[in-house]
This record gives structure tokens, C-alpha cells and sequence, in this order.
């Protein structure tokens, strides 16, 4: 074992803040250098802790599940009410959607319509929270044989949740609608007006350039827009909600407090599939 | 002979667990506030919490938390909260080298004093972060988040801080092994 004298090690104990310090800000150029260095370790660690977070995030789902006596007593009266109160609402809605399923029936079979392709999706427990003061994302389980869901769509029952920026062989990254680097393409309303949905690392996402002189109007719905490729058009995101004079905020349908499963939609992967078949089936109809 | 180089061993076994529990501590801390459970945004605690221990060891147990650790440390809570590089390294080694440079002073004042530089800390902490964030990421962030930071350290250190004192006192003396 290597002896130093006591000055030198007096010397190396002084300097030792001061290089880690220097080291640190050279870590903060090197990462606004090359943005990839920071997105390669973040997945490495993702990967590393996906099978741990696995694990552990097992029990705590049990024990706040609503089918054992904790979970039941955490949330059961308050949720009691808040079902009776949207199964009221919803059995309304139901004879609406279904006299709307009708004549949209009708519609389509008199306009020839081709109907979009079915995405392929898989569902995803949410096993851990990684985010912190100033970002919004969850950390998901995916399956095994499931490489290139990054641009995924992740839904939970109520609706839009976030988009995958990062996914490895065990574990992906979901970018929260909510967080403030998320920037979705909307629609709004009845007349689909086109509008940006901006996180702000609160609970509501805000609008943004909306049509000139035309508002988003209070509870119409916020749909996803098509617009820039990413995310389909129609996807259910929430109502609108002015929190403040002129200032329009989306309140989610997804429970973005409560995320424990998610389905993820690789409508990328749908649509290459589907134009490339398409593609192929126009080269087989004009070949001589 | 034998029997002498094992119990050594023990010794050292039990000096090392004993040395390296702050930095397990605040390892296991960041993992464990990520497990989805009862309280929705408990991940928010993470920085404070991080900051809170590296302020709290510097001053009673420097030689647990050496700088290289305290960088680690840093490095795995910035990559596991969606932080810019490198960010958080260098806040919590500002933390260690200002409570380094006043540590023969701090150490002998009473709690209210220590509780009062925390938040002295937690607030330089907190701003420079909400700047760094701000230029790195080019964008004008939220002021809400760093005054909760500010309000959560002010609040978590003395419920939390018999906690540390005891491990101080107890499982992270290395003298005691």
C-alpha cells in the first residue's frame, strides 16, 4: 500500500474539494457540449434501477390497492361518491354516445371511409417517479421484446397522460404532459380550433396561440392535433379551464396524481406500417 | 493468529459500514422517495432532502461525506431527477465547502443557529439552481418551485434532524466500532 508523508496528504485533502468542484463545472460544459452524454447515463441508470424499483414498488402497490383495508380506507367514502356522482353523469352521456355511434355509423358507409390503423400497444406498470422540482416524468416497466418505443403515446383510462423520450430494454421514461418541457399540438371544441398545450410543472397544463379572437371556450374539450407527427389526431387530453382572465388552462382527464398502469401506443410504429404497406400494395397495383 | 486477523477484519468490515452509512443514507433516500406510494409528489423532497444530509455530515462527519462521494451523489440525484449535467455535483459540493469554511464555528452553536444557517443555505441552494436551470435550459422557469424548496427545507430539518443526531451518535460512529 502506497505511504504518503502527513504534507502531502494535508496537500491532496485541501485540493480535493477544489478539483471535484473544477470537475463538476467541467461535467456542465461537456453536458451542454454533447446533450447525448447526459441521455446515456440517464438511460444507464434508468435500466440499472427499473428491476429494483420493480421489486419494491410491488408491496407498496399491494398495500395502497383498493381491495385491501388500507387503500380501501385511504380512498374508498371519498371515491364511493365521486363514482356514484360520475356513473350518474356517465349512464346521460352513454344514450348521447350512442345515438352518436349511429350516425356516425351511417356517415362513414356513405362517404367510403377508410378507417386508421389499429396502433399496436402494451400496457405499463408505473415504478417509479423521476421526476423532481422542475420536471414531471414516471419511469415504466416494458416488456422484454419491445425495442423503439421511444415517441410511444402513454394513456391511463381518463385520457393523455405524456409521450416516451427515453426507453431502454426494461425501462422507459414518460414525459408528463404537466412537465414544462412538454409542448403538444391540440385541438379545442366542437370545430377542432388549433392551439399549443404547454406543461408549466403544475398540476393544469396551459394554451397557447389559440386562433386570433377566438378563445378557447370554458369546458370544451382539448383533443390531440396531428400537427407536427408526433401524436394522432383525437386523443382525449381534458377541458378547459380558465384559471384567470385570458388565461386558459387544461384540467386532464388522467388521474396524473394517481399513475400505476399506462398503455402505451406506438401510433409511429402503426402508421410506418401501415404506409409502407400501403406503398407496397401501390407498387404491387402498378407493376405491369 | 488467525483468529486475531478475522477479528481485524471484522473491525474493519464494521468501521467501513459504519463510515459509509451517510452516503448509503442519502442513496437509499433518492431511490425510495421514486416508489410511487401514498403521497403524490413526494419525489420533490429529493433535492432538499439530499441537500439537507450533505449539510447536516459535513458539519458533524466531513470524513464520511469526502467531495469525490458527495459528487457521486450529486451525479446520481441529477440523472435520476431529469436535472441538467453536472448541476447538481457542484451544488452540493457549494454546500460542503461553505459549511467546510464556517464548520469550526457552526459546530459549536446551539440548533437554533445551525437550523437558521440551513436556511441560509437551502435558500443560496435554491437560487442558484433556479439560475442554473434557467440559463442552461434557455427558458424563464416557475419562481414556485424554489420557494417550496425553501419552505420544505425550513420545515423538514428539525423533524429530521434527531433522526440524523441519533445515527450521528449511534450507527455512523466509526470510533464506536
Amino acid at each position: 500500500m502506497l505511504r504518503l508523508s502527513v504534507p502531502v496528504r494535508l496537500v491532496l485533502s485541501r485540493l480535493t474539494l477544489p478539483v471535484m468542484l473544477a470537475l463538476s463545472l467541467g461535467m456542465i460544459v461537456a453536458g451542454q457540449a454533447d446533450r447525448n452524454i447526459g441521455i446515456a447515463l440517464r438511460g444507464a441508470v434508468d435500466e440499472a434501477l427499473a428491476p429494483l424499483y420493480r421489486v419494491v414498488s410491488r408491496p407498496m402497490a399491494v398495500l395502497i390497492s383498493d381491495r385491501n383495508a388500507l387503500g380501501a380506507w385511504i380512498g374508498m367514502h371519498s371515491e364511493v361518491r365521486r363514482l356514484q356522482a360520475e356513473n350518474v353523469q356517465l349512464k346521460r352521456w352513454r344514450s348521447v354516445a350512442l345515438a352518436l355511434a349511429a350516425q356516425n355509423q351511417s356517415l362513414k358507409s356513405q362517404l367510403h371511409f377508410v378507417p386508421t390503423p389499429t396502433p399496436a400497444f402494451f400496457t405499463a406498470r408505473v415504478i417509479a417517479d423521476v421526476g423532481g422540482l422542475y420536471a414531471r416524468s414516471v419511469l415504466v416497466t416494458v416488456p422484454r421484446d419491445s425495442h423503439g418505443v421511444a415517441d410511444a403515446i402513454a394513456m391511463d383510462g381518463g385520457g393523455v397522460v405524456g409521450r416516451v423520450v427515453q426507453a431502454g430494454a426494461r425501462s422507459a421514461r414518460i414525459l408528463l404532459i404537466t412537465d414544462l418541457n412538454s409542448r403538444i399540438p391540440v385541438s379545442i371544441g366542437r370545430n377542432g380550433e388549433h392551439a399549443l398545450m404547454a406543461g408549466t410543472n403544475g398540476p393544469v397544463p396551459r394554451l397557447l396561440f389559440w386562433p386570433p379572437g377566438r378563445p378557447p371556450a370554458e369546458g370544451a374539450v382539448v383533443l390531440t392535433s396531428a400537427e407536427g407527427g408526433i401524436f394522432p389526431d383525437g386523443l382525449p387530453i381534458g377541458v378547459v379551464h380558465y384559471l384567470g382572465r385570458n388565461d386558459p388552462a387544461v384540467w386532464p382527464f388522467a388521474s396524473m396524481n394517481r399513475l400505476r398502469v399506462l398503455r402505451l401506443f406506438e401510433y409511429q410504429r402503426g402508421l410506418n406500417s401501415f404506409s409502407s404497406k400501403a406503398s407496397e400494395s401501390i407498387v404491387q397495383k402498378t407493376r405491369p | 493468529m488467525i483468529a486475531m486477523v478475522q477479528r481485524n477484519l471484522w473491525l474493519e468490515l464494521d468501521r467501513f459500514a459504519r463510515a459509509s452509512l451517510p452516503a448509503l443514507s442519502i442513496t437509499v433516500a433518492i431511490f425510495f422517495l421514486g416508489v410511487p406510494g401514498l403521497f403524490p409528489a413526494v419525489a420533490a423532497l429529493r433535492d432538499t432532502l439530499a441537500a439537507m444530509s450533505v449539510y447536516f455530515w459535513t458539519l458533524y462527519r466531513p470524513s464520511s461525506l469526502p467531495a469525490p462521494i458527495t459528487v457521486v451523489l450529486g451525479l446520481f440525484l441529477g440523472l435520476i431527477t431529469n436535472a441538467p449535467f453536472g448541476v447538481w455535483p457542484v451544488l452540493l459540493l457549494l454546500t460542503q465547502a461553505g459549511v467546510l469554511a464556517s464548520r469550526r464555528i457552526l459546530v459549536r452553536q446551539g440548533f437554533i443557529l445551525i437550523w437558521a444557517t440551513f436556511i441560509v443555505c437551502i435558500l443560496v441552494t435554491s437560487v442558484v439552481e433556479y439560475c442554473a436551470f434557467c440559463i442552461l435550459d434557455f427558458t424563464v422557469l416557475p419562481i414556485s418551485p424554489m420557494l417550496l424548496q425553501v419552505g420544505l427545507g425550513l420545515l423538514l430539518y428539525p423533524l429530521l434532524v434527531p433522526l440524523l443526531i441519533a445515527a450521528h451518535r449511534g450507527p455512523a460512529a466509526p470510533e464506536l466500532a
